[in-house]
């Protein structure tokens, strides 16, 4: 079957054209067409959330997305967090709290906090936990990964806040 | 994984003539959270899979005077994000919120909960009890089927190759009405229900008389099931604990659940009756504090 297209999707920001076959999913396009390899493979079949990546604004499991679905879309990955200088303050918040360990977790919590943050800019614990409920982590016992999200929450500006 | 044709046609017209000329070979894609997993196991092995995202129709969501319209691509964020489903079709909302994690929910619709005929599928038994009907488009018209008849065992459904389930009707439920989804699993959260119950009341204006009501029941059965007897004897009852209790001791007769690993038959058999009791209850509190 020659089902080999192009596919071009802005991703982080910048307009990228890729080759791939209907089958790839946009987390094996990522790592091995793109060498984008942030986004990590846990399971693979939706169940970790280590692949998580923003989908035109809303978090989704990239091993259960099909990268020709992906035509025109807006997509974030974990590398579009940081500036050059300057990492996110959700990753610094990370950081500071201790809030990983092995870390292959942790590319997917990120992605998956940052879209919380976006929504809900002051959360409380019961939201983080639950929005963060399909991201497993087998080292921190996830109570440092909660407070650092929350302590990022608290860093941001007031002002953003919505009820 | 196997590799297949992809196409994302733009219209219900293509869209059924795609499907209806591939012999059973093609299977519709929407939020893929199934599709993509059982393509990659083996356990689907289309020659081409259809991505019905781009088809109007599919993403229709319209709230009539007489019903709901829920396109069968509708994912559940946007479902459970609706305040008018929250008012009129909570049931639904309760289902769509805990159905996987947010990421599951957001690309994850109703239509495709339904289409892949799990017996333990969160949103049936919602949408059975709020009397859905299902629409459903095919190379020779279409056609429409109460939602309790759409599923004929685990993983299978009534679609005939070529078939394409395009929405879900939801009639408007009248005043004083109330719904409730709940399941019954060991955390809060990214589990598949040992049961599940959804209820629906229609409470008469003094709203302390049961005018009608719908119970449809999840994981006790090859397939999601309206618990006919349970349902029917709502009618005409006071809203009241003795009421629910006879409810979900009728529904109890009406299943034939199994062990696994989730949960033994006689723990099914007990947890049915006590949920039936607690969905009946909030569904009645919903309909008495609106
Ligand atoms: S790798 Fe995608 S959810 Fe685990
Ligand atoms: S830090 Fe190791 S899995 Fe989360």
């Amino acid at each position: 079957m020659a089902t080999t297209r192009v596919v071009t999707a802005t991703i982080n920001g910048r307009e990228t054209s890729f080759l791939c076959e209907p089958r790839q999913t946009l987390l094996e396009v990522l790592r091995d067409v793109l060498d984008q390899t942030g986004t990590k493979e846990g399971c693979s079949n939706g169940n970790c959330g280590a692949c998580t990546v923003i989908l035109n604004g809303r978090s989704v499991v990239s091993c259960l997305v099909l990268a020709v679905e992906c035509q025109g879309a807006t997509i974030e990955t974990v590398e579009g967090l940081a500036t050059a200088d300057h990492l996110a303050p959700i990753q610094q918040a990370f950081l500071e709290n201790a809030a990983l360990q092995c870390g292959i977790c942790t590319p997917g919590f990120l992605v998956a906090a940052t879209a919380l943050l976006r929504e809900n800019p002051k959360p409380t614990e019961a939201d983080v936990r639950w929005h963060l409920a399909g991201n497993l982590c087998r080292c921190t016992g996830y109570d440092k990964i909660i407070r650092a999200v929350l302590d990022a929450a608290d860093r941001q500006p007031a002002a953003t806040s919505k009820t | 994984m196997r590799n297949f044709d992809y196409a994302a046609p733009a219209t219900l017209a293509d869209t059924v003539k795609l499907l209806a000329g591939q012999n059973g070979r093609a299977r519709p894609l929407a939020g893929g959270t199934d599709l993509i997993d059982h393509v990659r196991t083996g356990r689907l092995a289309p020659d081409i899979v259809v991505d019905i995202k781009q088809v109007p129709e599919l993403n229709i969501f319209e709230f009539g005077p007489q019903s709901l319209r829920l396109g069968a691509a509708v994912p559940c964020w946007r479902v459970y994000g609706s305040d008018a489903i929250k008012a009129d079709y909570a049931a639904l909302a309760d289902a769509c919120m805990i159905i996987g994690g947010i990421q599951i929910q957001n690309r994850a619709s109703v239509g495709g909960n339904l289409c892949n005929s799990g017996p333990a599928a969160d949103s049936t038994p919602a949408l059975i009890a709020l009397g859905a009907v299902c629409v459903i488009a095919g190379a020779q018209g279409s056609r429409e089927v109460p939602v309790e008849q759409f599923c004929t065992g685990p993983g299978k459904n009534i679609l005939q190759p070529g078939e394409l389930l395009v929405e879900l009707r939801i009639p408007k439920p009248p005043a004083n009405s109330g719904s409730h989804y709940r399941r019954f699993i060991p955390r809060n959260e990214m589990d598949i229900a040992v049961v599940g119950v959804g209820a629906s009341v229609v409470l008469d204006a003094a709203k302390q008389t049961i005018v009608s009501g719908r119970i449809g029941l999840g994981a006790v059965a090859p397939t999601p099931l309206f618990a006919a007897a349970a349902s029917a004897a709502l009618a005409g009852k006071p809203a009241t604990e003795a009421t629910f209790r006879a409810a979900g001791e009728a529904a109890r007769q009406s299943i034939s659940p199994i062990d696994d690993m989730r949960g033994t038959r006689e723990f099914r058999l007990q947890l049915t009756g006590v949920l039936v009791e607690r969905v009946l209850t909030a569904a009645v509190e919903r309909a008495r504090s609106r």
